[in-house]
């Protein structure tokens, strides 16, 4: 066990060293730092001068060590647009782009599950019939256009919720939320459903099909011999057997809501990291796109880590030797 | 029953038949008959493309020609004659008075050029890396492997972006707009090689134990020979399903970014970009601006992703 947790963790370092390579070389392929500081009137001892400064004279191995350390330590750099340090601006970002993403991934997992379990269990009925053909209509509308058409639906048609912003937040240390206001949970509700859709329809479809595979097995045809009730069929003996794909699922999707967000922030307007990273790369801000990038990168492999941790904790069958 | 046994048998000529003959009778073409589905979805496929092939022919305007535009046709309603000019159209007109269906039609071209390009690109990138990886084997194969996994790690629509913002970054500021539709391209197809990379992959290696492989290389057939004419030919059928799925996914990846505004610039509108100008106006009523491109692309990704679908469980031999 111990050795497959030494391995699995060996393996996401180098996956997030290579990612390192790759922000790295963004700031030496996309243009020159020393233009970006230099003004017009510079001669080449001022240049000459600055790169041994900044240590750009150094070879390419040893400026990527340095890099490292810097971006262990959680420093960035300025982000070229705002002319504050990355880190600061992302730290003051991330809450809003957290609390969205917590919020989708429970409106996801609990709608999810309900219809799944649902559409199993009522598997001819006209309203399952209806959630399945509308899941196949949501999985092919791009999130875009969701979050256009539920604008359009509820704030411009109805008048209920807001079409944009957190709406008044509330400073917790350096943590702002929405949830502790009512303008801030109403503009929760639109973003949220737009942002956890697909995966709403993903966690749906394998609840469904986990269901009904589990419902043909054997010990649930003796649960009905006993005669025992429904519900109690259902949600004690069939519901707990389908879980353990599903949590799989929802923990590696918990990274593509988080990514996704991108999407529905810039639909909604939505003050968080996605939307700092789309801006920054309409204006080519390399600090602010590498560092989103190591963070996603982080963010993905610990995911990935866990559940391949969790699964191996489940099903001792993983631990053999070349798992 | 023995009826049409014996019209068949009467009607096979002596000589080898045609290859469009060989085409409508083989397999697939009957599945694709016995399916009201995939029939549909094909139709309006082609529609589609022929009407973004032929689009300088069958728009009523080019959208494009400053010329003939006239800004105080802005904001007709469609189907209703304009409050000025008396010209009316029959989608409507945007905010400087361009024709909502040539525009669409233009804008339907773009994105299904980039579309189709990405997958191409995506397709020989991932042919090229999974028959390396697969054939060759050690250690050419740890490393393709190893860079999809990392890929993989990432959704595809993100590695697009920063593709993007760094081909943006390199490209001098005068030629960013010349350039944006290519870099798309670049941005989708480099983002999506990975699904073709380990499906050749995997089947390349069930192929290299197989006895005509042997056989070729004993008669001393080079290996990129082997490779290509050989392994290749035996793994197109999943390819071709993914490179269907792949051509949906790419249009609505296309389409997402230029929405996000890093795609098609406005002087070269993408659906997607269409839809972003669109949704500027639909606070204030102008619904059809927004309305008939998101309706285009959305009966675009539909058919593509149904066809797709159907081809998957018609090549599937396990399903027959």
């Amino acid at each position: 066990m111990l050795s497959f947790v030494l391995r699995r963790i060996g393996q996401s370092v180098l996956v997030l060293l290579v990612v390192g390579l790759v922000a790295f070389s963004m700031f030496n392929f996309v243009g020159d730092p020393i233009d970006n500081m230099l003004g017009q009137e510079r001669t080449q001892e001022d240049i000459d001068r600055l790169r041994a400064q900044l240590g750009l004279d150094q070879p390419f191995p040893v400026q990527y060590v340095r890099f490292l350390q810097e971006a262990v330590q959680g420093n960035f750099g300025v982000s070229y647009r705002q002319g504050r340090e990355v880190s600061e601006i992302i730290l003051e970002r991330a809450p809003a782009t957290l609390e969205l993403a917590m919020i989708s991934a429970i409106f996801a997992v609990v709608f999810g599950i309900a219809f799944g379990v649902y559409t199993a269990i009522r598997r001819d009925g006209w309203l399952a019939n209806f959630i399945m053909s509308a899941s196949l209509i949501g999985v092919s509308l791009p999130t875009f256009l969701i979050g256009i058409l539920l604008i359009y639906l509820f704030s411009v048609e109805l008048g209920w919720l807001p079409s944009f912003g957190r709406g008044e937040v509330v400073d917790i240390g350096w943590w702002s939320t929405g949830l502790l206001t009512e303008s801030g949970r109403a503009s929760l509700i639109l973003p949220s459903i737009t942002l956890g859709l697909y995966q709403m329809t993903l966690i749906m479809r394998l609840v469904r099909s986990e269901m009904l595979e589990v419902l043909r097995q054997d010990y649930i045809r003796f649960a009905r011999a006993r005669g025992l009730a429904d519900r109690s069929i259902h949600f004690r003996h069939a519901l707990k057997n389908t879980m353990v794909p599903v949590v799989t699922i929802i923990g590696l999707q918990l990274g593509a809501i988080i990514a996704f967000a991108i999407i529905t922030e810039t639909v909604f307007q939505w003050p968080g990291m996605g939307l700092l990273f789309i801006n920054a790369v309409q204006f080519v801000d390399i600090p602010v796109m590498a560092a989103y990038l190591m963070l996603i990168a982080v963010m993905f492999v610990v995911i990935n880590l866990i559940v391949d941790i969790l699964y191996a904790l489940i099903d001792p069958r993983l631990r053999g030797a070349d798992a | 029953m023995t009826e049409t046994t014996e019209t068949r048998t009467a009607s096979i000529p002596a000589k080898a038949p045609t290859r469009l003959r060989r085409a409508l009778d083989s397999d697939l073409f009957y599945a694709f008959r016995r399916s009201p589905v995939a029939m549909v979805s094909a139709a309006v496929a082609a529609l589609l493309i022929l009407a973004a092939v032929f689009a300088p022919l069958v728009a009523p305007t080019n959208p494009f020609d400053p010329a003939s535009l006239n800004l105080m046709n802005g904001f007709t309603p469609p189907g209703q004659a304009n409050a000025f000019t008396g010209d009316s159209f029959w989608l409507g007109t945007d905010d400087q008075g361009r024709d909502i269906f040539s525009t669409i039609l233009y804008g339907l071209r773009i994105s299904l050029f980039v579309g189709f390009s990405a997958v191409l690109l995506a397709m020989v990138l991932g042919i090229i890396l999974g028959l390396l990886a697969g054939y060759v084997g050690g250690w050419t194969d740890t490393i393709i492997m190893r860079a999809a996994d990392v890929q993989l790690t990432f959704p595809s629509i993100l590695v697009a972006m920063l593709i993007f913002g760094i081909a943006k970054g390199i490209t001098p500021v005068e030629y960013r707009d010349q350039m944006a539709i290519w870099v798309l391209i670049l941005a989708i197809g480099l983002s999506d090689w990975v699904q073709f990379a380990r499906v050749v992959r995997g089947s390349a290696m069930v192929e290299k134990s197989k006895d005509y492989v042997a056989a070729a290389q004993m008669i001393g057939r080079p290996s990129l020979a082997i490779m290509l004419r050989h392994v290749l030919p035996n793994v197109m059928s999943p390819v071709l399903v993914i490179a269907t799925i792949s051509l949906a996914l790419a249009i609505i990846a296309e389409a997402t970014l230029s929405f996000l505004g890093v795609g098609a610039p406005p002087t070269q509108p993408s659906l997607g970009t269409l839809i972003r100008i669109g949704q500027g106006f639909l606070f204030s009523g102008e619904w059809w601006i927004l309305f008939f491109p998101a309706c285009t692309l959305l009966a675009l990704a539909l058919a593509v992703n149904l066809l797709g679908d159907w081809l998957r469980d018609a090549l599937n031999p396990r399903l027959k």
